[in-house]
Order: structure tokens, then sequence, then C-alpha cells
């Protein structure tokens, strides 16, 4: 290269990366308004809860005591209803049995109890997030702008984009009519430690992919991996509240007393069979595309290292995840694995993930975390 | 020490005597129903059986069966899925020599007695460990036996018919009545045309129609794990076929693929020479830019070579791009850009100033910002000042971006050819380069070499910019540094066999997933029998393998088209419960017929 192009190079680079940090600016600007939003969105939860308080709801210490169910006994199929004189025949109405064995619980009213104050909280809450989940979300376009490419180029990147992620999976349950509200506290408090773990310690400032990662396979593997990572935690979210319900139903079935404070929480959300069902939807929904990001990995690697798998820690890790997730789904269809034990292998699944997340690129080092002479750097990033 | 019912939660009996009778009666209950529902509940699947453990009969064959059968069964399966994922992680923390082998040579350096215990047990190599490679097989020995017999079974599901209604619907998860006065023959027709039409495979059974949908579902299991036995094998075959080597290439040159031409080769345990693929290529040029500014100053921004290559012995000629992520593919090999470097053209001359030496030198790079090292070996045609033959040899270090005299560094500033210099110190005497052991042309053999000295008896060295000749001492000759700088590519060729079937598998192994995971099958049955009265009654039922939404939902659809080719008759309602009222108490309740119990758990 001559010496005139050379500078010529030089000027152009830095007229671009002044524009560029000028929106770099901008994204920082909205993370941490989205985080001051979150906060508000968190203590909105939080008084969701306390207003729900006041309410007495008992509804699993009822169906779980056997002189309440033999009250309510025996249903009509097909009532009539009268309709301006002449009879209405309503479709006939399917009656759905647990099956045997199983607990008939009903699912909690959610975290405002019936309250109706503390409706009104979850409600500014639900539009709190949502308004937070929009701020963030232009923090990370104009961060994958300023940086003209996909934001996760970095650990930074990578925690911004999938809280993100997660939010907006909650924010998609939500519009689709779904009943998770109770999940906003747990979820913004991890985003909101999550965030700040990102700004303080990750904060990476904005530059351009090295070559090696500037693959079409990187965006496929990478959007795909933080999708699964963020639906695998709204997933160990429910597991976890599956556990603590199930030990509640079970302490009650025994004819135990918990406390006011557990009786409280655990009889507002929602049966533990429903959580177990929900969190095991969650999980089997998005293991077909967790295999996927694997290969999609595989195929990247093929292209970029020359063997599409070579027992990397970071490809070992997801490896490992994917086993215990397979793991997980087996061990449901595996007489004396359902249930909690079940729930404890999910549980250790996501542990992997994270694991796979955090544990790999600070710990370990590989392919996928360390500058390989020649080649120039592989940056340390995500995936 | 525990009891558990068919839908596996668990009590340990004694815990208190409320639960443990609880828990007697679930377990009764769920017997119970299973004997009521016979053959139409199972089959649903074609999950092998759970038997307990019970020792077998004596003899050989009884314990080899027995063997078999806990070796097939779930519950083992589950297990060698987690051993496998535990057994995969020390593989990550301890450094492998298929991996990185400097940073095992390292361990070793700094650990020698933990190194030795870690050969012993194969830490190294974990996943080519005795240990890792038989928990895998076991697990695929175990797929394979469980993955035959439960083909065989769908197969004569698929033949089959699905299983006629139990006698009392009521006791299915699923159910609905109502009295109708359509003939009851006219509700079977109508429901069969329906459960048709919604591609149920339905018949007609007594007085009865029984239809089930969602093979896809097994279909689908069984090809996702057919697919992974495919994909193991592709794998392993790719590793046994698999050969990989390194070639540095200076602008200007070519290569063909022969073994003698690599720079070094590895190779699988099966690999022949004869199945190199054939092909050669030349490398026209590379080039190379680089961040100027920002954090990231001085990583490559653009990364690649541009070859002539040709497929077969006398293929034709055609141009292409390698970049970093786009190998070029030829066959089942494929060529990788893998490294870069600089190669500076040097002209040697005797005292007399004949050429003795002039090539393009490629040295190694050191840092990432290309600061390299070499030697320039003369080895034929000089004559020193006293006409004797003799070899030279010069130690070479370069740098593409100097800091200049006043920086103290010798270190590249900067990837790019920016402030070219070429230092060098020279020698002669012997490079005992026809000793018969293979000599790098990255270093010289100083053991019969003798330093050039200056004037100060020093080691004759110099830094020369391109242009610039360096005269050596007592009329030896001359250096040129050419003002021609050339680049080299290093590239890794790795031909591996296989990889198409590794993707076949694994997409097919993706789509058996899906179809595993999202598809339901169930069972609907019809039953429309006249009552004494001359009222018929229509009660339908389902049965999915899971509690799920879509089975309630899909049959208060069916019965509502039904319903209205069957119109209600008034009357004595039906009840729901009424056959099985003295029941248990743990015959659920249906307070709310509509209300799916459990259900916040919605489909994601
Ligand atoms: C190589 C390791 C294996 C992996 C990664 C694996 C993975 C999976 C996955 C992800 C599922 C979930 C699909 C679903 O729920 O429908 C599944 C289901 C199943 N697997 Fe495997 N599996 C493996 C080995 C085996 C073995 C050795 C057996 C036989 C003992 C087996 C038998 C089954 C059965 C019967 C199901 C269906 C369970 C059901 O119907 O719910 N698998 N497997």
């Amino acid at each position: 290269m001559s010496l005139a192009a050379a500078t010529d190079l030089v000027t152009a680079t830095s007229l671009a990366a002044a524009k560029n940090e000028s929106l770099a600016e901008i994204s920082n600007v909205l993370i941490y308004s989205a985080m001051a939003v979150y906060t508000l969105a968190f203590f909105a939860y939080i008084a969701e809860w306390i207003f729900g308080s006041r309410s007495k709801v008992a509804r699993t210490a009822a169906a779980l005591t056997p002189r309440a169910q033999a009250a309510k006994k025996t249903a009509p199929a097909v009532t009539v209803k009268q309709e301006g004189g002449t009879a209405v025949l309503e479709r006939p109405k399917v009656v759905v049995r647990a099956a045997a064995g199983a607990r008939d619980v009903p699912d909690g009213p959610g975290a405002h109890g019936g309250d109706a104050q503390g409706d009104l909280y979850g409600r500014i809450a639900v539009s709190l997030t949502v308004l937070a989940f929009l701020v963030e979300f232009g923090g990370v376009l104009t961060r994958a702008l300023s940086v003209q490419r996909a934001p996760w180029g970095n650990m930074y990147e990578f925690n911004i984009t999938f809280t993100t992620v997660a939010v907006g999976v909650y924010v998609l349950l939500l519009a689709l009519k779904k009943n998770v509200r109770w999940l906003g506290l747990f979820l913004t408090t991890t985003v909101l430690l999550d965030l700040g773990l990102a700004v303080t310690v990750l904060y990476t400032a904005s530059d351009q992919l090295v070559p090696a990662l500037d693959s079409y396979w990187l965006y496929i593997h990478v959007s795909t991996a933080i999708l699964c990572g963020a639906v695998f935690y709204v997933g160990a979210v429910g597991t976890v509240l599956y556990l603590f319900k199930d030990s509640y139903e079970n302490k009650l079935a025994r004819g135990g007393r918990p406390g006011s404070f557990a009786t409280s929480v655990m009889e507002r959300l929602p049966a533990s069979a429903s959580l177990d069902k929900f969190s095991y939807r969650i999980n089997a929904a998005v293991f077909p595309l967790w295999t996927f990001t694997i290969i999609a990995g595989a195929i990247w690697a093929g292209d970029a290292w020359g063997r599409y798998w070579g027992w990397d820690p970071k490809e070992t890790w997801s490896f490992i995840t994917w086993v215990a997730y397979a793991g997980y789904l087996h061990a449901r269809a595996t007489a004396g694995w359902k249930g909690r034990k079940a729930a404890y292998l999910a549980l250790l699944a996501f542990g992997c993930w994270l694991f796979n997340y955090y544990g790999v690129n600070i710990f370990v080092s590989g392919k996928h975390s360390y500058a390989d002479v020649g080649l120039g750097a592989l940056t340390a990033i995500g995936f | 020490m525990s009891t558990t019912s068919k839908t596996g939660r668990e009590h340990t009996p004694g815990e208190s005597g409320g639960a443990a009778a609880d828990a007697a009666a679930r377990g009764r209950a769920a017997r119970d129903q299973d004997q009521d529902l016979g053959e139409a509940g199972s089959q649903l699947s074609t999950a092998p059986k759970e038997d307990l453990p019970n020792l077998p009969a004596l003899g050989v064959i009884g314990w080899a069966r027995w063997f078999w059968r806990q070796l097939t069964s779930m519950r083992v399966a589950l297990l060698l899925l987690l051993l496998l994922s535990l057994a995969a992680i020390p593989g990550s923390l301890v450094p492998q020599t298929g991996v990185d082998e400097t940073r095992v040579a390292d361990f070793r350096e700094r650990h020698e007695f933990l190194a030795q215990v870690y050969d012993k047990v194969g830490l190294f190599n974990v996943y080519s460990s005795v240990w890792f490679s038989a928990i895998y097989i076991l697990l695929f020995v175990s797929l394979i036996g469980c993955i035959v017999p439960r083909t065989w079974q769908f197969v004569g599901q698929l033949r089959g018919r699905p299983p006629g209604a139990p006698q009392r619907l009521t006791r299915l998860p699923v159910y609905t009545t109502w009295r109708t006065e359509a003939d009851p023959g006219q509700v079977r027709e109508a429901a069969l045309g329906l459960l048709r039409k919604r591609r149920f495979r339905a018949h007609l059974a007594g007085d009865a129609v029984a239809a089930e949908k969602g093979y896809l579902r097994e279909a689908g299991n069984l090809a996702f794990h057919l697919a992974l036995i495919v994909m193991l094998i592709a794998f392993a075959w790719g590793q046994l076929f698999k050969s990989e080597g390194n070639k540095l290439i200076v602008e200007g040159n070519g290569f063909a693929n022969t073994l003698s031409q690599y720079d070094d080769f590895r190779s699988g345990n099966l690999f022949d020479v004869a199945d190199l693929e054939p092909f050669s290529f030349d490398v026209k040029s590379f080039t190379g830019t680089y961040e100027r500014s920002g954090p990231n100053k001085g990583t490559p921004r653009t990364y690649e070579t541009e070859l002539v290559y040709s497929e077969g012995a006398y293929g034709e000629e055609r141009t292409t791009t390698v970049r970093v992520n786009e190998p070029l593919q030829i066959g089942d090999s494929k060529v990788y850009l893998v490294s870069h470097g600089y190669a500076p053209v040097v002209t040697v001359r005797d005292g007399e100033g004949k050429v003795v030496f002039k090539d393009a030198v490629p040295l190694l790079p050191l840092d990432s910002n290309v600061t390299s090292s070499g030697v320039v070996k003369v080895l034929d045609g000089y004559r020193n000042a006293e006409g004797k033959k003799e070899q030279l040899g010069f130690n070479a270090f370069f740098v593409p971006t100097f800091g200049g005299s006043r920086s103290g560094t010798m270190l590249s500033q900067f990837p790019a050819l920016d402030y070219p210099v070429l230092a060098l110190s020279a020698y002669h005497g012997d490079l005992k380069a026809d000793s018969g052991i293979p000599q790098s042309v990255y270093q010289m053999d100083k053991t019969k070499m003798k330093e050039f000295k200056d004037s100060d008896g020093e080691l004759f060295k110099k830094m020369l910019t391109p242009g610039e000749t360096m005269t050596l001492p007592d009329g030896a000759g001359t250096v040129t540094f050419e003002n021609d700088i050339r680049e080299w590519a290093g590239f890794q060729m790795v031909q591996e066999p296989g990889g198409g079937w590794a993707l076949g598998g694994a997409l097919v192994a993706i789509a058996g997933l899906a179809g595993s995971l999202f598809i339901q099958r169930r069972r609907v049955w019809v039953r429309a029998v006249g009552g004494p009265d001359g009222v018929t009654v229509v009660e339908m039922a389902g049965l999915g393998r899971s509690e799920s939404a879509t089975v309630p939902e899909e049959l208060g659809d069916l019965a509502g088209i039904l319903y209205d080719q069957a119109p209600g008759a008034p009357g004595p309602e039906p009840s729901a419960e009424s056959p099985d009222a003295p029941d248990a108490p743990d015959a659920p309740d249906t307070p709310d017929p509509q209300a799916v119990p459990a259900e916040g758990a919605e489909k994601p």
C-alpha cells in the first residue's frame, strides 16, 4: 500500500469513528435509562406483592384437604340456559381430570392476590417493564449501529442483548395472554443484577469485529444462542418456583402448617403442576433450537478453524449443557425421575449453560476467548 | 427407599400416617386406571417398559438377558447421559493434546508429578480415553438396543388399528357427553367422517369409533435417535480417515497436494496417502489491512489471498479468494488461510559482485504486529575472498513498522508495511545442510559457523531499509535488502470425509426432535348407544401422552362440530362423574368443567 493511500484510510476511519462514538454514547445513555426504568418496575412489582399480601387466599390448602374435596363433586356436562323464553342448549362441556395420583390444586391468583391496589401496581410494573424493554432495545440497537455489526462482539454486548431478549420473551408471553406475570419480580431482579455487571465489570468500548468473527454463521449461531439462553433462563425461574411450591404443597398434604410469609407468597403462585408444566414446555420448546445452535456453531468452526468439532472448552460446555438438557427430557419419561428429580436436573442443565457463558469466558482459555497470534486477535467474546 | 406412583411423585412411607395412606391410595388409583384403560392406554408410545430390577434366575443366559434389559432401560440411558456430561468436564479444564499441545507441554513443565498422574488416567486425552469411550459406546449400544425393538413396535402400531374404546370412557382424562335424538349409527358415521377429515386414523370398533393421530411424534423420536447414531459414525469415520497438513507459500509460488509438499502433516489411523484429493494452486497475492486506530489498533480488517487453482491432475484453472472464514472446498478437502507473514527479497553477492543468492525469504511472525525472524542461507555457489567454497548464513529480524531508532524497541509497531526494517547478522562456514538430518529453514545450525566480525571485533550486524545494501567485512561480498517485500500465506489443508453424513444426520436430528417435542400423540373415542328411552347417549373421550391443554381443546372442538350434527335432546342430564362416584377420595373433582385444571402453563 502506498503512503498516500494509507493516510487516506486513516482519515476515513477516524471520521467514521467520530460518528460511531456519538452513537455509542447514545447507547450508553439508553442502557443506563433502561436500568433506571427496570428499577422502577422492580419497586412496582414489590408493591404488587406487598399489597397482594393483604388478601387471604388459601386455595391450595383447601384443595389438599379431603373434606373440601368431597364437598364439590360432579358437575353437569350440558347446561341449559334460558334465553328469551326458549331453552338453548349450550355445547357439551369438556371435563378434564388430572392424571391419577396428581394433585388437583388450582392456580394462585398471581402476585396481587386479588387485591385491587396490588393489581394496579402489577399493571404499572408490567407497563414499566415494557417501557424499559423498549429503551434497552434502543440501547442495543444504537450499539449495533455504532459498531456496524450485530451487538454481540464481547461480553458487555452479549449481556445487554441477553437481558433484552429475556425480557422480550417475558413481554411476548404476556402479549400472548399467558399467565406469566408472576415471573416479573424474579426477572427484573436478575436483569438488574446482570446489567449492573455489564456496565461495571464487563464494559468494553465499541469496536468492530476481527475477520475471524465476521461470518454470517456467527450471526445465526450467536443470535440463537442468546435466544436459547434467555428462554432457558425463563424456564429455570419456573423450575425454582416449582420446587418451592411443590415443597409447600407437600407440606400441606402432610398436614403441616407453613409459615405465614410462605403461605402468603406460595398461595399466589400457580399450582406446582402448572409451574412444572410451564418450565417443561419452555425447556422442551428451545431444546431443538439449542441443538441447532450447536450445529450452526460447528459449521462456523468448520469454516473458521478447519474442524467442525474440536473439544474447545466452549464447545465442550455447549455439549455438556445439551446432554444435561437431554437428560432432563429423558428423566421426565422415566419412572422415578419425574417431578423434583427432573427439576433438579433442569437446574443443573441451566447451571451448565451459565458456566458455559460466564465460567468458560472468565476461567478457561480456549479458541473462543484468546488471542491467536498470526490470525490476529480473536477477542474474548460470548460465543 | 421409596414407593413411587405411576406419575412419579414420591412418598416415603412412614413420613406421616396421612401421607403414606394418601400415597397408597394414589398408587392404587393409578393401577386401577391403567387396568381400566387396558389396551387403549397402552402403546401410546414405544418407550421401554419400566420393570423393577428383579434379580434373574440363575444361568448365564438369564444374567445376560437381565443385563441387556438393564442396559436398554430408560433409567440406565439416563444415567449414562448424566455420566457422559460429567465425563466431558475434565477435558475442558485440563489442557488437551488434541486441542492445544503447547499448553499441555507448559503444564507438564510446571506440574511434573501431576502430569504423570494425568498421563496414567488419560486426562490429557479425555475424549479418546478408555473411560470416556466406554461411556459413549455403552450409551450407543443402549441406544441401538432401545431403538431397534421400538422401531418394530412402532411399525406394528402403524400396521394395526387404534385400540377400541375402553369400557368406561369416564375414566379417561378428557371426557364429554350429551344426549341426542339422532340415531346411534348416524352419530358414529358422522364421527368417523369428522375424525378422518381431521386426519385421524379412525375405524369403527363395536359401538364406538376409535381414532388416533400424531404418529409423527414417535416417528420423529425414532428418527432423532437414529440420526444420533449416524452422526456418531460419521464423526468416527471422519477421525479415522482424516488428514491435515500445513504449508507456507510465498506470493507467486504454488502447491500441489502430495505428501512431499507439506511442511507438516498428520493423519488418522486408516488414512492412506492415495486418498489425498488431487488438486493444485498458485498464490497470486495476499492482502491484509489493519485497524489504524482505536482500542483494537492493529487487528486485521481484510485478510485474504487470491488463488488460481485446478482440480485433478490437469483440471481447468480457476481463480478464487480465500478468507479466514471462507475456505476453498475441493471434494472432501478444504484449504484454509491460517497465517500470514512477510518474505523480504534478499540478494547476496560474492566479493566479485556475482549474484550467489536472490530469493524471497519467508520469516515467521513473533507477535501480532508481525515482528518476524528467520534465516537467510546461501548453500551453493559462494566463494570467499580467498576463492574457497563456503556457505553463508544470516540471522534475520524483520519489522514491517519500525518504531524509529529513538523508540528504544526493535519490535514492530504495526502489522502493515509502514516502515519496514530488516536487521541481519552474518556468519560463514558450514551450515551442515548435507548431514542428512532434516533442517528447519527458519533456523541455523551454528556449530560449524563462524561470525563475521565488525571493526570492534563484535558480531557483524546491520539494519537495512528497502533498497539498502550492506558490505560484509574483508571483501566477503554484499547483501541487498531489495525494494521488494513479498507476503506469504500459511495454509492448512484438511481432508475429512463423512462431513456430509454428519450434517445430514444433524438436520434429521433437529427435524425429528421438533416432531418429537411439538407433536402430541393422542387418541379419541366416540361411543354412541341408544338408551332405553329411545334417546342416544354420545360419549367422547380423549387421551394424550401427557396432560396437555391441546387434547381437551381438540376434544371440545370435535364435540362442538359433532354436537351440531347430533344436537342435544332435553332430558335428564347425564353426569360426567356418576359412574365412579363412590371412588377413592382422590377422584378428581371438577368444579368448573371447562377450566382445565393446572393450566397456568400455556404452550410457549
Ligand atoms: C445418545 C444419547 C441420547 C440422547 C442425546 C437422547 C435424547 C433424547 C431426547 C432429547 C428426547 C426427548 C424427546 C421427547 O421427549 O420426545 C429423548 C426421548 C426418548 N429417548 Fe432418548 N436420547 C439418547 C439415548 C437414548 C437411549 C439409549 C434410549 C433407550 C434406552 C432412549 C430412549 C428414549 C425414549 C424412549 C424417548 C421418548 C420418551 C418419551 O416418549 O417421552 N434414548 N431422547
